[in-house]
């Protein structure tokens, strides 16, 4: 009989262990600390927001911006652990805790945020949705594309807008859905489609890697609003701060002038927005949890916004894309981030 | 437990007796299970309620917003329901099922027969066959048939076009010559009958090519060579068969009007034909006289809806695809993306179907073959009444067991681009509702449910099939 009762008792402690292991989530900010390192999921392959380099490192206007948090967290751009992600699994990635943050070119939407339990806690990249196809086909808009076939990545808004803006335009077409990006361009490239879809910063990239560029053009219709941002877990405000005032941190400091290369000399700068920023008057970053330089780290291991901006997607990468929406708002854009005060 | 029975019992503790402490270790265990898959789901729920992802299935009659380009069913990306493209989903990967299945049967069959040929060339490529098919992963196959067969075709400008057919009266040469090539090539053949070693074979051969020859020159003429065609069929113009790297484009042919009364007809031929069926076979088992099955019943189930076709004030009408923009306009067409899954479902679990047909032949005892050889049957009919009779009950439980594979193998259609099941519901359901338990949840028990379905129709067919013990 004890036995019996003994068996009962480990059977049902065990079964507890077991099951409430995942019920106490921690804070996610002491979760990376006590690990060692930030848990990012991006982009396997999409040029100018996150793509592995041949020798495995990541590099992207997202996996910058990762760095950019592990900098802030623990003065280091590198203790970061990318994991590749498709856009059909990121978000579970992310509700079920295989990641602290999504910095894969998701759109923030309002059904993501309402109904996914997730947060976007900015924009990094102000796109819009649009179509490339073959020079030879002579087609000068989108609405001139009554029965095409367009090849399109699944789980995306694209998805979505495209069968939005075809219907409301009454144009029938086929869309041939895939489930990476990846497969979706080589049937395009391949000629099974006469078009191929995704967010115009895409289009650029995606271009670039057809067997010859030179044949593809993209149109100039934009047919949505695509704000891309990163996004996080609801339930965990300080971590929800820490991300999106990483963003923000970036950004004020392009607009106050601030570079990889002048961030010490400007440490010591007598402005007061300046010295706030930087941690050299108060201590801003206490009640995130962080350090008071941890705008500093940012600026000094990954850089200012403009910087990550020119050097992934901008005029030092082969994309080649204008600022135009992503530049600051006091030059002609809609990047603009509150004061660190 | 037999000494509970015992009228004498040593007096011993209730829970001394094996009996009632096994009872109470199963009860235990029981419960231990319960309380884990309790907690399990409702920690879950909890955890899920706790980080604001759905716990509840009303994303079901929400409008989903997306297309699907292959639908069975009205189905719209404004008017519809995720719930609706679950059955949207449900529905094509039945159809990749219900197509596959008999092509790969039919295939495995044809393969597994042949492996067993006398016939040394196709025994050897029916050997090459199932182990070059079965021993290359399914998912490289179907992207082989997809990427490297079905995407290189021409774009829609410059289709694959199947000519029209026209028939004309052929020169009065051209029958002759043909005619004379026939007669060479019969003799050919009577004189190796009568031959012994390969000059048999040799005559066989060159008979039968001679023979073939002589009908393709009095079909085309000499077309096919490229010279003047004197045939029978003149090829011009198109039948609105079109192949190109959106699929193959066939006419579309609808019946306006009479559909009611032609379905009853067909209904009321089919059951006429199995009425004939059973009449001639009681007729063989009184008088032993065989009676022309088949051919009549084939008659009965096509004549009787021709004929009330005939009575009826009704049309068939043809439209033809006609290139219209980008692609094809009206006619119907088949994917590359079906006809990719359809083809590499088919010829993969054929390769394992035809292993299953063969293991099963080999399992009837060489003393049926001879037993029939000796009633005179010959190998066509010894196969079909005496040994795949008898191999059917080796063969059908293990062919369940192919049948339920490619049932679930035609999940791989998420990497073809073809809109089933898992592509539709778990992939794009899932990722723009969130609902990844309930998604995933629901999938797998229409996998099951499915499948044991597919293995209760088999089951009873077996047991039609099993031997019956007297």
């Amino acid at each position: 009989m004890k036995r019996i009762i003994a068996t009962c008792l480990i059977a049902a402690a065990a079964g507890m262990a077991a099951t409430s292991s995942f019920a106490q989530a921690g804070k996610t900010l002491d979760q990376i600390k006590q690990r060692g390192y930030l848990s990012c999921g991006s982009n396997p392959g999409l040029a100018g927001f996150g793509l592995p380099d041949d020798k495995g490192n990541y590099a992207g206007l997202d996996v910058d911006l990762c760095r950019a948090i592990s900098a802030a967290i623990f003065d280091d751009p590198n203790k970061v652990k990318f994991i590749p992600l498709t856009a059909k699994d990121r978000f579970t990635a992310l509700q079920s805790g295989e990641i602290d943050v999504l910095a894969r070119n998701g759109t923030w939407t309002q059904s993501r945020e309402a109904d996914l339990g997730l947060l976007f806690a900015g924009v990094n990249y102000y796109d819009g949705q649009g179509f490339m196809i073959r020079k030879k086909l002579n087609v000068a808009s989108a609405l001139k594309l009554e029965g095409a076939s367009v090849c399109v990545q699944q789980g995306t808004t694209t998805e979505l807008n495209l069968a939005d803006y075809f219907r409301s335009n009454n144009i029938k077409y086929e869309g041939v859905v895939f489930a990476t990006s990846d497969e979706a361009l080589k049937a395009y490239d391949s000629g099974r489609c006469d078009a191929y879809t995704t967010d115009a910063s895409g289009l650029y990239s995606e271009r670039l890697r057809t067997v010859n560029p030179d044949e593809h053009m993209v149109l100039p219709e934009i047919i949505s609003k695509e704000p891309l941002g990163p996004a996080v877990r609801k339930g965990d405000d300080q971590w929800y701060d820490i991300v999106r005032w990483t963003h923000f941190a970036m950004v004020n400091a392009e607009e106050l002038g601030v570079t990889k290369a002048n961030v010490d000399e400007k440490a010591k700068s007598a402005t007061p927005e300046i010295k706030r920023l930087l941690g050299s008057e108060g201590d801003f970053g206490k009640a995130m949890g962080l350090s008071k330089d941890w705008a500093y780290r940012i600026v000094k291991h990954v850089g200012n916004y403009g910087e990550v901006f020119e050097k992934n997607v901008g005029e030092g990468s082969k994309l080649k894309i204008r600022r135009g929406l992503n530049n600051l708002w006091t030059k002609g854009g809609i990047q603009y981030a509150p004061p660190v005060r | 437990m037999s000494d509970h029975k015992l009228t004498h019992r040593p007096h011993i503790a209730w829970w001394n007796d094996p009996f009632y402490r096994g009872l109470v270790y199963q009860l235990v265990l029981l419960c231990v299970l319960l309380v884990l898959v309790y907690e399990a789901a409702s920690n879950a729920s909890q955890n899920m309620r706790a980080r604001g992802i759905p716990t509840d299935f009303g994303f079901w009659f929400k409008t989903s917003g997306f297309d699907i380009n292959l639908t069975l069913i009205d189905y719209g990306a404004a008017s519809s329901t995720y719930g609706r493209a679950f059955w949207v989903g449900l529905l094509n990967t039945l159809l990749v099922a219900g197509i596959s299945i008999p092509i790969a049967t039919l295939i495995g069959f044809f393969i597994g027969i042949a492996r067993l040929s006398a016939n040394w060339l196709m025994a050897r490529l029916a050997g090459v066959y199932v182990e070059s098919l079965r021993n290359i992963p399914l998912l490289l196959q179907l992207l082989f048939w997809y990427n490297a067969v079905l995407k290189p075709l021409p774009n829609p400008r410059d289709s694959l076009v199947m000519p029209g057919v026209q028939i004309t009266q052929p020169d009065l040469s051209t029958t002759i010559i043909a005619s004379l090539m026939v007669l060479a090539g019969g003799l050919l053949l009577r004189r190796s009958r009568a031959m012994q070693g390969t000059g048999t074979l040799l005559g066989n051969v060159f008979g039968s090519v001679l023979i073939g020859l002589a009908i393709l020159f009095w079909l085309f003429g000499g077309a096919l060579l490229g010279l003047a065609n004197v045939g029978l069929l003149h090829l011009s113009g198109s039948m609105g068969v079109f192949l190109n790297n959106r699929g193959l484009i066939l006419p579309e042919i609808n019946l306006v009007g009479g559909a009611l009364e032609l379905s009853i007809a067909s209904l009321i031929g089919l059951g006429a034909a199995f009425v004939y069926r059973a009449i001639a076979r009681e007729r063989q088992r009184q008088t032993g006289k065989q009676q022309a099955v088949a051919l009549i019943m084939l008659a009965i189930i096509i004549g009787v809806p021709l004929i009330t076709f005939g009575f009826l004030d009704s049309h068939v009408t043809i439209a033809y695809a006609e290139l219209r923009g980008f692609n094809f306009a009206g006619g119907v067409r088949v994917s590359p993306e079906f006809a990719a899954l359809i083809f590499g479902l088919s010829t993969y679990t054929a390769s394992f179907i035809a292993e299953v047909v063969r293991g099963g032949i080999l399992a009837v005892p060489q003393g049926q073959n001879e037993a029939s050889a000796a009633l005179g049957l010959r190998r066509g009919l010894a196969l079909k009444l005496v040994i795949i009779p008898q191999a059917m009950r080796v063969i059908i439980p293990p062919l369940t067991n192919q049948y339920l594979n490619l049932i679930k193998n035609s999940s791989l259609a998420v990497f073809v681009g073809f809109p089933d099941l898992v592509q539709v519901f778990a992939g794009t359901v899932l990722n723009q509702t969130g609902a990844a338990v309930q998604v995933i949840s629901i999938t797998m028990a229409v996998y099951l449910v499915v499948s044991l379905f597919t293995s209760l129709i088999m089951d009873l067919y077996n047991r039609r099939m099993a031997l019956v013990d007297r």
